[in-house]
């Protein structure tokens, strides 16, 4: 998968669990949390959702690289292509 | 001692016939039923009254998300019971605002779901949501009131098995008196329907409803009756004192009169009729009326076999033969059993008498048990009164809990 490939995945995720937010306008390089109403139970629903939907673990010490979208393309996308090379 | 007088300004509610006071009141009146098949997880199609209201109405999408269906239905009536009142979430004292939800039971249907969710990943509880305890927590319903419309006050629910709905009331009206609060929305909520183990739990008693026209189901006091229909709902009140509710010129639909709770100590699940009349008895002695004062009484009656005849001998046994005046329902056979919200929305579907002197039937009853045949039943057809000045509502509840309130027309 490519990183836009993988922001689109984590982009359907959001538009679930925050579903009153316009996602349109979110900026990839800016704080999740800084542009739309995100707390940390949602937060936990992103680590979820990758789990239950696509078998990605996210171990906690590593939540912080899932601040920005990009962030989130670059730090999910080796972990997708792993799982992806393993079936 | 003296007590406050406490009024009731404000009905908000959802039942299965009806979104509104209005619609449901017109349904009550028309004999129109509205019970439904419901898919029920692991058991299949079965009968249960289910709400239709709009979630969306006063909840974001994403609180419907996380939150619990009884926290929806609650915020819904206590939505509309604030708007019913002409009170604004802006214009209440947030502070002096308290939220006494009664509830059967709260969190059978967040666990169901959740052990059905990691059913489907081999039962791994890394799958299990961590909305888990903030959605089963017992004052979950209250709290989502709370936290949707703002107030800092007391939130909390009372568990009373089925005669929750009324505690709702009552513990208000305790809370009005004590000072502690200046406005209470209060009653009862259930999203009993979502979860398989009530109705399992009832057919192993054999004690769950069935019958091939599904309106046709709850039928209190007839021969045929065969057990209760399970439902959804929810029914919140306004209630402030007496003086408060005056300065503001509020509309009042009735005025707390009395009750009493009382315990049977007797079983589980059978009830006691001698501990249900003592309460009966105690609430209109409270009252400060007669038992030939109280013209509507609605009974608790679920349909099952025993349950009817021994309401309907602790109902004998205190107005006997000597109160003409007095008309008795059942609001059930209409909605099913809506468990936490029964005793608070069969109470808002007499209310409406104080204003047309209009007595609900109690519907389905096509050969009267004569166990269950009291003067006074009101039986598939409303009928006019003379006068309703006061309505006593019924309901009791597992581990033998009874509750009886009392509501009478308001007369300064």
């Amino acid at each position: 998968m490519t990183k836009d490939e993988v922001k689109q995945v984590v982009l359907g995720i959001i538009a679930d669990i925050a579903p009153d937010e316009d996602l349109s306008t979110l900026k990839p390089d800016v704080r999740l949390r800084d542009q739309m109403q995100l707390d940390s139970m949602d937060f936990l629903d992103i680590v979820m959702e990758l789990r239950k939907r696509h078998g990605i673990e996210v171990p906690e010490k590593d939540y912080p690289q899932l601040a920005t979208l990009d962030s989130c393309g670059d730090y999910l996308t080796p972990k997708f292509n792993a799982l992806a090379s393993k079936s | 001692m003296s007590l406050s007088r406490i009024v009731i300004t404000g009905v908000g509610l959802t039942a299965p016939n009806g979104n509104s006071l209005a619609e449901f009141r017109g349904n009550l009146l028309s004999g129109v039923a509205r019970i439904a098949r419901m898919e029920i997880r692991y058991m299949g199609p079965h009968l249960a009254g289910v709400c239709n209201f709009d979630p969306l109405r006063h909840q974001k999408r994403k609180e419907v998300r996380v939150g619990t269906r009884a926290g929806s239905i609650g915020i819904y009536c206590a939505r509309e019971a604030l708007a019913d009142a002409r009170l604004s979430t802006d214009s209440i004292r947030r502070d002096r605002t308290g939220i006494f939800v009664g509830i059967t039971e709260h969190g059978n249907v967040e666990t169901e779901n959740e052990i059905y969710a990691i059913s489907k990943f081999g039962y791994d509880t890394k799958f299990w949501s961590h909305y888990h305890n903030p959605r089963t927590v017992a004052n979950n319903p209250a709290g989502e009131i709370s936290l949707n419309i703002g107030t800092t006050g007391p939130a909390y629910t009372i568990g009373a098995a089925c005669a929750a709905g009324n505690l709702g009331l009552i513990h208000a009206t305790q809370m009005l008196r004590l000072g502690e609060v200046d406005l209470a929305i209060c009653g009862g909520v259930s999203e009993s329907i979502h979860t398989f183990g009530i109705f399992a739990g009832f057919k192993s008693q054999n004690a769950l409803a069935h019958h091939e026209d599904p309106n046709r189901a709850s039928r209190p006091f007839d021969k045929a009756r065969n057990g209760i229909v399970i439902s959804e709902g929810g029914a919140l009140y306004t209630l402030e004192r007496l003086e408060d509710a005056v300065r503001r010129g509020a509309k009042i639909y009735g005025e707390i009169a009395g009750y009493c709770v009382n315990s049977d100590a007797s079983d589980y699940v059978l009830p006691n009729p001698g501990r249900q009349a003592e309460c009966v008895r105690e609430a209109v002695a409270r009252s400060g009326l007669l038992p030939r004062d109280i013209h509507i009484i609605n009974t608790h009656a679920t349909a099952t076999p025993m349950g009817d005849i021994q309401e309907c001998e602790a109902i004998r046994a205190v107005f006997g033969e000597g109160c003409p005046d007095t008309h008795i329902n059942n609001t059930k056979s209409f909605i099913g059993h809506a468990m936490g919200a029964a005793g608070a929305l069969e109470l808002a579907g007499n209310l409406p008498s104080f204003e047309d002197c209009v007595v609900h039937p109690t519907i389905n009853v096509d050969d009267l048990d004569p166990a269950c045949a009291l003067p006074g039943l009101v039986l598939n057809q409303p009928r006019k009164a003379e006068r309703v000045d006061a309505i006593l509502n019924n309901s009791f509840g597992m581990l033998g809990i009874n509750s009886t309130l009392i509501v009478r027309r308001f007369e300064r």
